[in-house]
């Protein structure tokens, strides 16, 4: 353990610690972000309010909306001089967030990422191949030098380029992949075609992180890379990676919560949800420098649980997280999140984690119909289409039960889906399915 | 008689058949027989080929959904009836559904050949044989 003064705290201690920050941390912003100082006083809080942790419920929640409003520096809490590094989300969709880094602040979130690496059973005997993309997304550099304060080798291949990936895997003896879990699945399609066997190789273990992970998924991706798997939480909001990461035990992602304060929601009412219940994560900043956060929204699905780890950590571990409070679609008035898709899909033995929802949106999130497409495997096709038709059939009223609605099946040959070497994309609109009409 | 089978899946759209068949040119793998089953969305195309195994591992190479199974030969006399006597009433007797069936012409004897699918190959085959 890297640091267990931190990671074997009580919770008395804990949540004392956690007070004297948040304390700190609300006079900062609200004395030096005017969005913070505006937000504050409409609820009639001043920062002397906060006097327990609890009195936390009296802050407001900040949103994604705004961080867009506030786009692209509104939020940030230390003049200029003091910003020795910008990154950003992709922002494919909207404007993306920018996250500005103090020296503080990298000096920081390499020392929590540093911790992580160490949760996850990485030393600095280990060679981490970071496939991460490098650039504006914080997971390239935010691993690179999580990994260097660690003292671990980093090999920067970045995201791409995948034969010389496995070359380098070969050549260098890399023992830790880290990447996107849909990348890490590229890695393992792609050493099979070109005859490479990586269980011959020194490697031993996936770090996974950025995009959401199933437990199918991660059985698939242990299979193509012959290794276990540790998946890895963070948003650019936050910090970037490092937010929470599994241990060798795989039962939680641990949160360095003497630097994230972390509560989880009810995503209609806003009202705090005991542990062991999903609902939304929210995070507030107790260490950031630069852009702190209070009572930020995720719109990530999870539970918390703080009983102490069997690998003997007290900080409390956040579930896998299983959907996205915006991914939630309504069809015909019922929601439906792409996870319980996946759930069903995986259920059905043989199927690939290679699917695709097409929606026919009539406006932003409500849809009149789901079609989903499926990657046909080896394992699931037949020679007799009366076989086939059983399957889809078998689907079809799978996904009718969980879900509460009918859905189209539709099958589709394999590697037709694009699979992309960053975020995959599960919910396309029909308009922008044009290759596959 | 048995013999192996390859079966592929393909989407129901314009070019896929070619697609598969391409590969199998590329490779010079000639097709004894085949057969095309179709829903509205997807096809499975099934085939003879001179060299199954080869057939197989070059349609995975290419990307392609395949299969490889036994199916029953069987020659067929060329006359009025051939087929119904030869094949189908000695299974339909025998309690043999038939999943699907083709045929085709035997270059070398110039005789017709039907390719027969059922739940048991090896007792089709018996019941086929005793005829």
């Amino acid at each position: 353990m890297r640091d267990p003064e931190h990671e074997q705290i009580s919770r008395e201690k804990l949540e004392q610690l956690q007070l004297e920050r948040l304390q700190l941390k609300v006079k900062e912003v609200y004395e030096r972000v005017p969005y913070y100082t505006q937000a504050f006083k409409s609820r009639g809080i001043k920062p002397a309010d906060i006097k327990k942790l609890s009195d936390l419920t009296k802050l407001p929640f900040t949103s994604k909306l705004d961080f867009k409003k506030n786009y692209p520096l509104g939020l940030m809490a230390v003049p200029m001089e003091r910003i020795v590094r910008i990154h950003s989300s992709s922002g494919t969709t909207d404007k993306p967030t920018i996250a500005p880094y103090t020296r503080g602040d990298i000096e920081t979130w390499s020392e929590i990422l540093a911790r992580g690496l160490a949760t996850a059973g990485i030393t600095s005997k280990d060679i981490f191949q970071n496939a991460f993309g490098y650039g504006l997304f914080t997971g390239g550099m935010g691993y690179h030098y999580g990994v260097e304060r660690l003292g671990a080798v980093v090999i920067p291949t970045s995201a791409g380029n995948t034969k010389r990936q496995i070359t380098l895997m070969q050549d260098l003896g890399t023992t830790v992949l880290g990447c996107t879990p849909s990348y890490a699945l590229i890695i393992g399609e792609v050493a099979r075609e070109m005859g490479v066997d990586l269980r011959k190789t020194k490697l031993r273990l996936a770090l996974c992180g950025a995009e959401p992970i199933s437990e199918q998924m991660r059985e698939d991706i242990k299979e193509g890379l012959g290794v276990d798997v540790i998946s890895d939480y963070g948003l650019t909001e936050a910090m970037g990676p490092g937010v929470s990461i599994e241990c060798p035990y795989h039962c939680g992602m641990h949160i360095p919560e003497d630097h994230f304060l972390v509560e989880v929601v009810d995503p209609n009412t806003g009202e705090q949800l005991p542990n062991g219940v999903q609902g939304e994560l929210v995070i507030t900043s107790l260490t950031k420098e630069a852009y702190p956060i209070i009572r930020f929204r995720t719109r990530d699905i999870t539970s918390l649980n703080s009983e102490p780890c069997k690998c003997g950590r007290t900080l409390a571990r956040m579930s896998r997280v299983t959907g996205r409070t915006d991914d939630m679609l309504k069809v015909k008035g019922v929601n439906v999140f792409p996870s319980q898709i996946e759930n069903v899909l995986l259920k059905i033995e043989g199927v690939e984690p290679h699917y695709l929802i097409v929606v026919d949106r009539t406006e932003a999130f409500s849809c009149s119909d789901i079609e989903i497409l499926v990657e046909v495997n080896d394992s699931i096709f037949s020679d007799k289409m009366q076989t086939i038709e059983k399957m889809e059939e078998k689907l079809r009223l799978a996904l009718e039960a969980v879900l509460g609605i009918q859905t189209r099946i539709r099958l589709v040959e394999p590697k037709t889906l694009t699979r992309s070497e960053g975020k995959s994309k599960r919910v396309v609109d029909r308009s922008e399915l044009s290759n596959l009409k | 008689m048995g013999i192996k089978q390859i079966s592929v899946f393909v989407e129901n759209k314009t070019g896929r058949l070619a697609a598969v068949l391409e590969v199998l040119e590329k490779k010079q793998i000639n097709i004894r027989a085949f057969d095309v089953s179709d829903s509205a969305n997807i096809g499975i195309v099934r085939l003879i080929l001179t060299d199954a195994e080869l057939g197989l591992h070059e349609l995975h190479q290419a990307g392609f959904t395949a299969r490889i199974d036994p199916v029953a030969i069987v020659e067929l006399p060329d006359v009025p009836g051939g087929l119904l006597r030869a094949v189908v009433k000695p299974l339909a007797d025998a309690g043999i559904n038939v999943d699907y069936l083709y045929a085709y012409t035997e270059p070398s004897t110039n005789k017709p050949i039907a390719v027969i699918k059922t739940e048991d190959i090896a007792r089709a085959e018996k019941v086929l044989k005793q005829r």
